[in-house]
């Protein structure tokens, strides 16, 4: 947990009433197919420099919930604003300015690196998508610098690596043209513990110096308590609490965040 | 049922993936053996298994109640595995024969090691699916796996190692492709199970808080050796060895703290 006030930072991302339903195929030619509600009513803000997670179980609608914030998707209804600019899908120049805006790890750092890509230029892939200006070799030895690797590591290629330097490669990727806000979605699973604790400790190192807001979607409960100011719990499409991390987490309110919370093996 | 590992070494090309390790499972005890990838570990549950990949020599010595598995002939390890010794693995989605009804695949270590008929064998399977839990087991047996959820394939494979009664069962990460409360969940099952049997567990995991849940005893690998072994409550607060510290030091760091 940090301790970094972030009270009166204004709100960066802020979601309201997002629903997602999907028609599912019909059973009948007679009927209307089933409608699954993937997300229901969903609230959530993030404020600038803040950290927080989204945790729930398997089709619990966290990825549904992230493709909507990062307008990969189009909400059934609700709304869903980054900076005070409303973002949806088919608003192409805003988009592109999102995109400046977000950077994202994502769990494999197996499947998510580009074999066929040198690291330096996968690094780089960002910068000339985005179209940021400067010497985008320098930014890239910078961001590897800083990741903990080689500036002549942009070279080799990614099998290469280790997961866990991979991993600090998917990170120099999604920082390299300074996002404010983070997304990272289950980015430890794939990482054996020790590396995980590198990881972690670069995560936070890296949060902090830059102030990014940092959204955390994950069912590692650890992880979470050590990384998220406040936490959102969702369950079937519905998010049941939200609050801050340890209020959360000691003291839950709802029945599942308690199953869940109990459910974690600890060393105590 | 005891299994005793001695000096096993593994070779792969002119590499040693598993180097001199020696494990003892007493009999109805529960051990625990825990490394990061690459370790070692599951290459030395597959040694005990005769399961190791093409190509890969082995040495030292492996015994079951004494008998000597190494070297054993493929017929005679076939005729252990599934029947003495019983086995769970990571992925209950790629385990599951997608095309066979749960209930067969519940059933097919007792048809393939006894006489039994259609009939009993399927009461048998609804038996064991009672047994671990599964929801309505009367008509569950006649599912696919691809209408289970994770966890409740997870069920399947474990009525499907213990089916047999055997005398040992391994388990390699078992739950880690489980959703948090389903892992707590499975891994109750499993301890009532071993406990009601009296079955003797290796238990494979890289995952400390989940190992000093179910073992008693572990031992902790690294580049294909045992660095330290000993009670799991001494490996945790009173670690020697700098990769067992490393273990649970990064697991300190990372996992939930209740308090």
């Amino acid at each position: 947990m940090s301790d970094r006030t972030t009270d009166t930072a204004p709100p960066l991302l802020v979601a309201r009433g997002l629903t997602r339903t999907f028609t599912l195929p019909r059973r009948s030619p007679f009927q209307p197919g089933p409608v699954r509600h993937a997300l229901v009513d969903a609230d959530l803000e993030v404020a600038a420099g803040e950290s927080v997670a989204l945790i729930g179980e398997s089709g619990s609608g966290k990825s549904t919930l992230v493709r909507l914030l990062l307008a990969l998707d189009r909400a059934t209804s609700g709304t869903v604003a980054f900076d005070g600019r409303t973002v949806a899908p088919d608003r192409a120049s805003r988009l592109r300015w999102l995109r400046r805006q977000t950077g994202i790890v994502l769990q494999d750092p197996y499947s998510s690196l580009d074999p066929r890509m040198r690291v330096g230029d996968t690094i780089a892939e960002p910068l000339r998508a985005l179209g940021v200006e400067g010497d985008h070799d320098r930014l890239v030895a910078e961001m590897l610098e800083r990741v903990g690797l080689d500036a002549g590591d942009a070279e080799a290629w990614p099998h290469e690596f280790s997961g866990g330097q991979r991993q600090r490669i998917a990170l120099a990727r999604a920082l390299v043209h300074r996002p404010r806000l983070l997304i990272g979605d289950e980015p430890m699973s794939a990482l054996d513990v020790t590396v995980r604790a590198q990881v972690l400790d670069l995560l936070r190192e890296l949060r902090d110096e830059r102030g990014l807001a940092l959204l955390l979607v994950s069912h590692d409960i650890g992880l979470v308590q050590h990384l998220a100011d406040r936490v959102a719990v969702l369950r079937d499409g519905r998010i049941v609490e939200q609050g801050a991390t340890d209020d959360v987490l000691r003291r839950p309110r709802h029945d599942y965040t308690r199953t869940l919370v109990d459910s974690v093996p600890t060393l105590d | 049922m005891s299994l005793v590992i001695d000096d096993l070494t593994v070779t792969i090309g002119d590499r040693r993936v598993v180097d001199g390790v020696s494990l003892h499972v007493p009999d109805g005890a529960r051990v625990g053996m825990i490394g990061e990838s690459g370790s070692g570990k599951s290459l030395t549950t597959l040694a005990v298994l005769g399961l190791l990949p093409d190509g890969a020599r082995a040495t030292g010595s492996i015994r079951l109640d004494g008998r000597e598995l190494l070297g054993a002939s493929e017929r005679e390890l076939a005729g252990l595995r599934g029947r003495v010794v019983g086995t769970v693995f990571q992925d209950p989605g790629t385990t599951l024969d997608p095309v066979v009804t749960v209930g067969r695949q519940i059933a097919e270590p007792l048809r393939l090691h006894t006489r039994i008929g259609r009939r009993d064998a399927r009461a048998r399977a609804v038996a064991a699916a009672a047994e671990v839990g599964l929801p309505e087991p009367e008509s569950v047996v006649d599912l696919y796996p691809h209408q289970l959820s994770g966890g409740q394939r997870q069920r399947v494979g474990i009525a499907m190692a213990l089916i047999n009664r055997p005398g040992l069962v391994l388990a390699d990460e078992p739950t880690t492709a489980l959703d948090v409360t389903t892992q707590a969940e499975v891994l109750a099952l499993f301890q009532r199970l071993v406990d009601e049997r009296r079955t003797s567990l290796l238990f494979v995991t890289h995952d400390l808080a989940v190992l000093s849940r179910i073992t008693d005893h572990a031992a902790v690998l690294s580049h294909g050796r045992v660095v330290e072994s000993g009670p799991v409550e001494q490996l945790l607060h009173r670690p020697e060895h700098e990769v067992t510290r490393g273990l649970v030091e990064a697991t300190r760091a990372t996992t939930w703290r209740a308090s």
